[in-house]
């Protein structure tokens, strides 16, 4: 025989106070875990975002980020002409070699940024297929033209369309602004190859990007020019190469979020559990009542873990709810396993305000236990007698 | 004083209850410590960078080597006493996860700018004697459980990937500085060179012997290589450490904006503790004031009583979090050298528990105050 | 001089928007050292009465002179001071704060006062051996019989040694023999040690311990 929910829900709105209190503290401990995810799950969104699971992404053999990597125009030029790239519409191959390098930009709030600035032909925006510009024009070879990632052009300096940026001892004048779907691409400069050359490293590209013509034949592409004697190379699906990239920030990112979120929950869980001791303490009568009607202890156990419940799902929704405008905040920080600067937004999803609801509904259950099953233990006689 | 049997009695009233709240404000606190202590870390990381020794690295970004040539030039800067120079090697040891940070340097002019690099003289003399001996630092010794005088090898992230580097650690070194990090790895320059033909100085480290003269010597050597192939930008030591720093981006506000959500969460704990035990007490405070104990008496009573919960569970939190950490040698695997909970943030801690408590208590202690005598007998009896 | 004067007494209770009397224009006079017991039917504001003379409570018109003080006229605060220096209140159900020993109980007037530890334990001493029990010092509440616990409830009463002592049903929760040494403690309290005291009871019986009896019926007192 269970006990009829609504009883439960009357009792809650008996004592609003302790209820909301209650509710609230569990509230903002889902908050604080769901915020935290978020930036974790953006940082990562940014970066797997950036990657196409159709393109190949060539380093040199060894090199665990573009930065180290170098790759001379020799072997650029051989890696064009393997078989499997797949071919543009006007028969050129969908090849893209790059140069990739670090420049140091003081932000326009506190500090400086090392943000990125990738030397590109005109084959990487069809390399690349969330790339466009939203602003301005591309760039006109042979100039020194830079074009700006969105994201960098609020938070640095002379990024408008026309403004002239100085680094690597020349000035490179902004011709336009490009998006790339909240990708790591947005927070990057990019120039023309030959431009960049001698302004930096010199004869030599970083990475070499093509699309695949057959993307399940990965492996034996890979395979293919890891072993060319010639090449010296490593070759890795672009996706996993940027899902690598994020690898380290976002697990640190998971890790404080479970690390903080569940320290907060100690605290939380345990004011559940005063709650609902004095919930308990405070019906006695009535639970004599419904002993004495006949209701089973499992019954009145259950009841109580669900009212404990109840009061989390509660406090998990109102988290979930002040978690929302969290969601698309933009932040930025430094990739430290790139080195480089990426910005990316808090990202909230449908998925993660569920895992905050379950958070809750783990906090209330651990929280109502030990309360209910001394509800369901509580002998008749003495109960009555309080009444 | 006299109260405090009173305060106490009304504590262990209800053990638990007690307990538990005293409890929910330690993990609240312990959460609040770390993570101020987190962002005094990264503050004291600054303080590292002396203010008369002077960094010059190329204009374009750290990751951009300077010519080996530029040495010559830079003693002859007016107001430059002494110049040294290092690299970045990016050395791993087995898993690349378990980062360290290691420096490849001109060991001769380096030890004698860095102080702070403490080892036993015969040591010293052992690691200068040999090209491929290494100084590492006693924590790094202990992370991977190396020994003086072992050999062991490094790969570079940066330099031939795929090859192993030997290494002899000819000597240990105890920062003079915690926030210099005991985690860091110095080998000889020469060796670098010995090995790579893309060896270079990453950045250059020079001596003042006139701090005031940071602006200007900055400024000489970067007029004069404005134009070459290679910019420099030249910066104090803490400038170019704070730089670092900032690259974390805007950590201090999420840190802050977490620690407000702690606060909160447990101010709610703690005030529905109060207003539970107040709710209890009703004919008792008013049975006080039958016997002559003033409303405003009754007021500091509960003030106390919160009080005492939030700060003894305040004083746990903060104990525990400065045994932890202080015990496991924690420092955020590298990137947090040095990290301890300070005295001045266990006082912040103790303060904000105070705070906390006094809130929390506010509302039921205002009601003891204002509790009409005579109704509340009635409504008992 | 009496030492208690009630003068033009009146005492309305405004709930919402009524105005609830209880009892109109009242005088009453009571000298040092008696025992005075006050009956009267259900509701009739025995229990209001008391509660003004205690300092619990202001008039709405009227003057309450004691030992030469009107207390009608006192701020809460200096109320709460007065009566911690002249009242000893005893309860029907004896009040004693659970979380205390009868000796802890019987101390807590005394921390409103200036006593130090040493004096203090001196008074609670003298007054759990006025009631007899020296030997229960250390005992909660709730290991006292009913009994037990209202001569710790009047131990409290009369440690600092207060003008009057009033007491509201002292009897109401005790068996005859309980109820019977509580009464006979209380004339012990009067005729051996002079108190003054001023009793609400229910029961005749109990009435008939003191000096004189008053009624309180229809917000008419007589004596």
């Amino acid at each position: 025989m269970k006990i009829p929910v609504i009883y439960n829900l009357r009792s809650l709105r008996q004592r609003p106070v302790s209820t909301l209190t209650t509710a609230v503290g569990m509230g903002l401990v889902v908050l604080v875990f769901i915020a935290m995810m978020a930036l974790s799950r953006g940082f990562r969104a940014a970066l797997v975002d950036t990657g196409s699971r159709e393109n190949v992404i060539v380093l040199r053999k060894g090199s665990d980020t573009e930065l180290v990597s170098g790759i001379g125009r020799n072997t650029a030029q051989t890696i064009a002409a393997v078989p499997f790239i797949a071919r543009g519409p006007e028969g050129r191959p969908m090849v893209s070699p790059e140069v990739y390098v670090l420049v140091s930009l003081d932000r326009l709030t506190e500090g400086e940024a090392l943000v990125v600035a990738r030397g590109i032909n005109p084959e990487a925006f069809e390399v690349r297929k969330n790339v466009e510009i939203v602003e301005g024009r591309m760039i006109k070879p042979g100039s020194p033209e830079i074009l700006i990632g969105k994201s960098i052009v609020d938070r640095f300096a002379n990024t408008g369309i026309g403004d002239k940026i100085n680094f690597a001892s020349r000035d490179w004048t902004v011709v336009g602004h490009f998006a790339a779907s909240g990708s790591a691409f947005e927070s990057e400069i990019w120039g023309e190859n030959e431009q960049f050359m001698p302004a930096f490293r010199g004869e030599v590209f970083q990475s070499v990007t093509f699309r695949m013509e057959d993307p399940s034949a990965f492996e034996s592409i890979k395979t293919s020019l890891e072993s060319d004697p010639r090449l010296q190379v490593d070759a890795l699906r672009e996706y996993d190469f940027y899902a690598g990239q994020s690898a380290l920030l976002s697990q640190i990112l998971n890790f404080a979020a479970v690390f903080i979120a569940g320290i907060m929950a100690i605290g939380a869980i345990f004011g559940a559990i005063n709650t609902m001791y004095a919930a308990v303490g405070a019906r006695a009568p009535e639970i004599a009542v419904l002993l004495t009607l006949g209701f089973r202890p499992f019954s009145v156990m259950s009841s109580f873990l669900l009212e404990a419940t109840m009061i989390a799902v509660l406090g998990g929704l109102l988290g979930c709810l002040f978690s929302l405008p969290i969601n698309g905040i933009v932040t930025s920080t430094t990739n430290w396993q790139s080195f480089s600067e990426v910005a990316f937004a808090f990202r909230v999803t449908p998925d993660l305000l569920l895992r905050g609801v379950l958070f809750a509904v783990v906090m209330g259950f651990i929280g109502g236990f030990f309360p209910a099953r001394r509800a369901a233990k509580q002998p008749v006689v003495q109960a009555a007698r309080q009444a | 004083m006299k109260y405090l049997k009173l305060i106490r009695a009304n504590l262990f009233r209800n053990k638990r209850r007690t307990v538990l709240t005293m409890c929910s404000v330690a993990a609240a606190l312990f959460l609040f410590v770390t993570l101020r202590s987190v962002l005094t870390t990264l503050d004291d990381a600054k303080e590292v960078g002396s203010e008369t020794r002077m960094v010059t690295r190329s204009a374009i970004s750290i990751v951009f080597a300077l010519p080996e040539a530029y040495y010559q030039w830079l003693q002859t800067v007016p107001g430059v006493d002494n110049v040294t120079w290092a690299s970045w090697f990016g050395g791993v040891y087995r898993d690349p996860k378990d980062f360290f940070a290691t420096f490849a340097v001109d060991a001769e002019t380096y030890l004698p700018m860095y102080p702070e690099i403490n080892v036993p003289a015969q040591q010293r003399e052992a690691f200068l004697a040999e090209r491929t001996a290494a100084i590492v630092g006693s924590g790094l010794m202990e992370r991977f459980g190396w020994s003086l005088n072992q050999t062991i090898s490094l790969r570079s992230s940066i330099y031939s990937p795929s090859e192993e580097w030997p290494f002899t650690i000819r000597a240990v070194y105890e920062p003079t500085n915690p926030s210099f990090g005991d985690e860091n790895f110095f080998f000889h320059y020469d060796y670098l060179y010995e090995k790579s033909q893309y060896a270079q100085p990453g950045w250059y480290i020079m001596l003042l012997s006139d701090p005031a003269a940071a602006a200007s010597v900055a400024e000489t050597i970067d007029e004069h290589y404005k134009n070459s192939r290679a910019a420099t930008r030249t910066e104090t030591e803490r400038a170019f450490q704070t730089g670092f720093i900032t690259m974390y981006g805007n950590i201090g506000f999420l840190l802050n904006a977490i620690g407000m959500a702690v606060f909160f969460a447990i101010l709610f704990v703690a005030a529905n503790t109060m207003m539970m035990s107040a709710r209890e007490r009703v004919n008792e405070q008013a049975v006080l004031k039958t016997l002559g104990f003033s409303d405003g008496l009754l007021f500091a009573l509960v003030m106390t009583e919160a009080a005492v919960i939030t700060v003894v569970g305040g004083v746990l939190g903060v104990a525990t979090a400065k045994l932890l950490f202080g015990l496991t040698g924690f420092q955020g695997a590298g990137f947090l050298p040095g990290f301890e909970i300070k005295w001045s943030t266990a006082v912040v801690g103790l303060v904000i528990a105070v705070f906390l408590g006094l809130i929390s208590g506010f509302v039921p202690a205002w009601q003891a105050l204002r509790l009409p005598i005579s109704q509340t007998l009635r409504r008992v009896a | 001089m009496a030492l208690l004067e009630v003068r033009n007494l009146s005492k309305v209770y405004n709930r919402d928007s009524q105005q609830i009397p209880v009892f109109e224009d009242i005088d009453l006079s009571i000298e040092s050292g008696e025992f005075l017991a006050l009956m009267g039917p259900s509701g009739s504001g025995k229990t209001t009465l008391l509660n003004l003379i205690a300092g619990l409570d202001t008039p709405t018109t009227g003057e309450i002179v004691v030992g030469g003080e009107n207390i009608a006229a006192m701020s809460r605060r200096q109320l709460a001071a007065w009566r911690s220096r002249h009242v000893g209140f005893i309860f029907q159900l004896y009040n004693l704060l659970p979380v205390l020993t009868a000796y802890q109980n019987v101390e807590l007037p005394l921390l409103l006062t200036s006593l130090n530890k040493r004096e203090r334990r001196d008074h609670v001493t003298t007054a759990l051996g006025v009631v007899g029990l020296t030997d229960r010092a250390d005992h909660f509440p709730r290991q006292l019989s009913g009994g037990q616990e209202q001569r710790v409830g009047i131990a409290r009463a009369i440690v600092s040694d207060p003008t009057l002592i009033l007491a509201d049903e002292p009897t109401g929760d005790l068996d005859a023999t309980s109820a019977d040494e509580i009464l006979t403690l209380l004339q012990r309290l009067n005729e051996e040690y002079l108190k003054t005291i001023v009793m609400v009871t229910h029961d005749q019986r109990a009435a008939d311990r003191g000096h004189a009896v008053m009624h309180l019926d229809k917000g008419v007192l007589t004596r």
